[in-house]
């Protein structure tokens, strides 16, 4: 990878970092963290690590990210709550606390780090889709197929929760809207 | 670009037919489910039953076989095909005391009887696991199936509570074990379970990743099977949950969780037992404690048997504590069937007391019970006596085992709590026995008491306590070579320790 092109995703990775946490509009948040991860799973590909890096796309964009919204979509929270302005002081601490240590772990992990010229380059089959693969199919195939098993009982299982009952739109209706909280269009029709 | 051939990925049949065939029935019920009415259910209850049967001529077969097979992910050994029948016959008799009460109740029953063969999938993963991955894969295909199962009754806010409850705390245990997994993979450098035992040296003790990891593992069983501190959702949970699902959260999920908590803990963590059993000491006598003494004030006869499954799940945790002794592991998969049987009877006779929207039945529902309905109060006073510990029955048998295990390993004093808290635990169970045989009758009498599922399953129930109670010596021996499976000896070199 050309010297200028990491340089670039690093930048635009901070970029997205400081637009995680400076905006207003938590779903422009969460867009803003989406673009760290997406170019963090750039940057692993470019340094060779090409699985590690559609995992990473894989895994935190599509499934992690999808999970933020979710939550903030069933929390109903909405743009410009004052959150920047309002988050107590404990929670400020918290957050303190939390980057200080991160700050530590990456001191030491970097103190303990091997010089630059002394680090050994890999073959490049390590940790390649195709070794993943092999690995996942012969070691781990047993693993592997149990775990669709393992996503096909949670999709049963979810779907036996979530079918409409007979009757059940009048049921939704009768639950109050929370206090402070806007009540969804199709509530509102109902009440 | 070669070919992975079978070789390569160490196939082998044995180990795999009767999880397979579970799987499978699972999914036939699931893909034959929608073109059958919700009323017409119980007719996929009994293709769970041809299923769970033919799976346990399967896990027959295994018995005696003693190898690793899918490059040691599956262990097939007497212990696996042990747990492997146990539970089973656990879910066998769970889909028997549903049929009825899941057409009465209008559940989605194509869900509710795959849901139910997942789990018992997930469980029998639990018992023949070979490496800690297996472990988890299947604790997580058992709990998200109970999760779901536990809020069957959409309607009733309790069932909704149980469910949301058990979901949350479980899988925030769930990233305990997680995280366990992790750090011992960390510390031995191995996932499976063989490699980590022998990996595990003086040295290896010490090490502060292993300990966590250890810590860890500890927590996320001690939720699983509902140790103290780890117990706060039981009682609600079991509660809320439709009461065959309860039957099924008692005996089978508990059943699974112990073939895991055993087989990682006093089987493979065995040279390191020294950094935890005394851990477990604590626990148990906790356990054991706590649930006697809340189960004392239960009008709610599931609240009660909830409370129960926690003070019993001490009295096995008792058996843990006295990890290094052989005969202990014997003696816990010895009390456990008895346990199994026990327990699934008394849930049977609260299946069919309990009154539609109810949420369980009360002591009041007991009321006379020896007049209207003879044979049940009869069956309910030989599950509490066994749950109580008197002799014959598979309950004191069990204890007695378990007990003389933990004082042949000094721990004398556990075993003066354990005995403490059976004395306290004659109280609540005996108060079954009087309200059914001292008071007035009740007023209305119960819908399902006489329905053919029940009927078989608490006769089961009945002969399996007396069984595993007056002849314990063929059980016993089976749980004895089972464990040495686990343990990777002989049954001859654990007879001699005896």
């Amino acid at each position: 990878m050309p010297q200028w092109l990491f340089a670039f995703l690093a930048a635009l990775a901070i970029i997205g970092a400081l637009g995680a946490i400076l905006q207003r509009n938590l779903v422009h948040c969460v867009l803003g963290f989406a673009l760290v991860l997406i170019d963090l799973g750039v940057l692993y590909m470019g340094l060779g690590a090409v699985t590690v890096g559609f995992l990473q796309i894989i895994v935190y964009v599509g499934a992690i990210m999808v999970l933020f919204l979710f939550v903030i979509w069933l929390l109903n929270i909405q743009a410009d709550t004052g959150v920047r302005g309002g988050a107590s002081l404990g929670l400020k601490l918290i957050g303190a606390l939390a980057a200080a240590a991160l700050a530590a772990e990456l001191f030491v992990i970097f103190s303990h780090a091997p010089k630059l010229r002394e680090v050994r380059t890999i073959a490049p089959s390590f940790g390649s889709v195709a070794t993943l693969a092999r690995v996942l199919f012969t070691r781990y195939l047993i693993a592997f197929e149990t775990t669709s098993l393992l996503l096909l009982a949670a999709i049963v299982g979810a779907v036996a929760l979530a079918r409409r009952l007979a009757g059940q739109s009048a049921a939704v209706a009768a639950i109050p809207p929370r206090p402070g909280m806007r009540a969804p269009e199709s509530r509102r029709e109902v009440a | 670009m070669s070919h992975i051939t079978l070789s390569a990925i160490n196939f082998a049949w044995l180990p795999i037919l009767p999880l397979a065939a579970v799987a499978a029935g699972a999914m036939a019920i699931m893909l034959i489910g929608p073109g059958v009415e919700d009323e017409d259910s119980a007719g996929l209850g009994i293709l769970a039953l041809i299923t769970l049967l033919a799976a346990m001529v399967f896990a027959i077969f295994t018995l005696g076989e003693n190898s690793l097979a899918f490059g040691g992910s599956l262990a097939t050994d007497d212990y696996a095909a042990f747990f492997e029948i146990v539970i089973l016959i656990a879910t066998a008799l769970t889909v028997a005391m549903s049929l009825d009460y899941v057409a009465d109740e209008g559940m989605a029953g194509a869900e509710f009887y795959s849901l139910i063969l997942f789990a018992a999938f997930g469980m029998m993963l639990m018992a023949a696991a070979g490496d800690l991955i297996i472990v988890f894969i299947g604790l997580e295909t058992m709990s998200l199936a109970v999760y779901a199962l536990a809020g069957f009754l959409r309607r009733d806010p309790r069932s909704n509570e149980a469910a949301l409850k058990y979901f949350i705390l479980g899988a925030f245990s769930t990233g305990f074990l997680l995280y366990g997994i992790a750090l011992i993979y960390g510390a031995t450098g191995s996932i499976g379970l063989a490699p980590i035992r022998a990996a595990l040296n003086d040295r290896a003790a010490q090490n502060p990743l292993l300990l966590l990891g250890l810590g860890m593992m500890l927590i996320g069983f001690g939720f699983k099977v509902a140790a103290v501190p780890f117990h706060m959702w039981t009682p609600d949970a079991y509660e809320g949950a439709p009461t065959p699902v309860t039957a099924f959260m008692a005996v089978g999920v508990k059943l699974a969780a112990f073939a895991g908590f055993m087989r990682v803990f006093m089987a493979n963590l065995g040279p390191v037992s020294a950094q935890w059993t005394m851990v477990l000491w604590a626990i148990a006598a906790l356990t054991m404690t706590v649930g006697n003494f809340a189960a004392l004030v239960q009008q709610n006869l599931k609240r009660m048997l909830a409370y129960s499954a926690i003070a019993h799940a001490g009295y096995l945790l008792v058996g843990m504590a006295a990890t290094p002794r052989a005969m202990a592991g014997g003696a816990m998969l010895y009390y456990l069937v008895g346990y199994a049987f026990t327990n699934l009877g008394a849930f049977a006779v609260v299946i069919a007391l309990e009154r539609k929207g109810a949420g369980g039945a009360t002591l009041s529902d007991f009321r006379g019970l020896s007049r209207s309905r003879p044979g049940l109060a009869l069956a309910m006073t030989l599950f509490m006596l066994s749950l109580m510990g008197v002799p014959p029955l598979a309950g004191f048998v069990g204890k007695f085992y378990v007990f003389s295990a933990a004082l042949s390993a000094h721990l004398v004093w556990l075993v003066i709590i354990a005995a403490l808290n059976s004395a306290v635990s004659v109280y609540y169970y005996a108060r079954v026995i009087v309200v059914m045989y001292a008071q007035e009758e009740a007023a209305a009498p119960p819908r399902l008491a006489a329905h053919p599922g029940l009927v078989v399953s608490v006769i089961a129930a009945v002969a399996g306590t007396i069984l595993v109670g007056l002849y314990p010596q063929p059980w016993l021996s089976a749980a004895n070579s089972a464990y040495a499976s686990a343990l990777g000896r002989p049954a001859a070199r654990v007879a001699s320790l005896r």
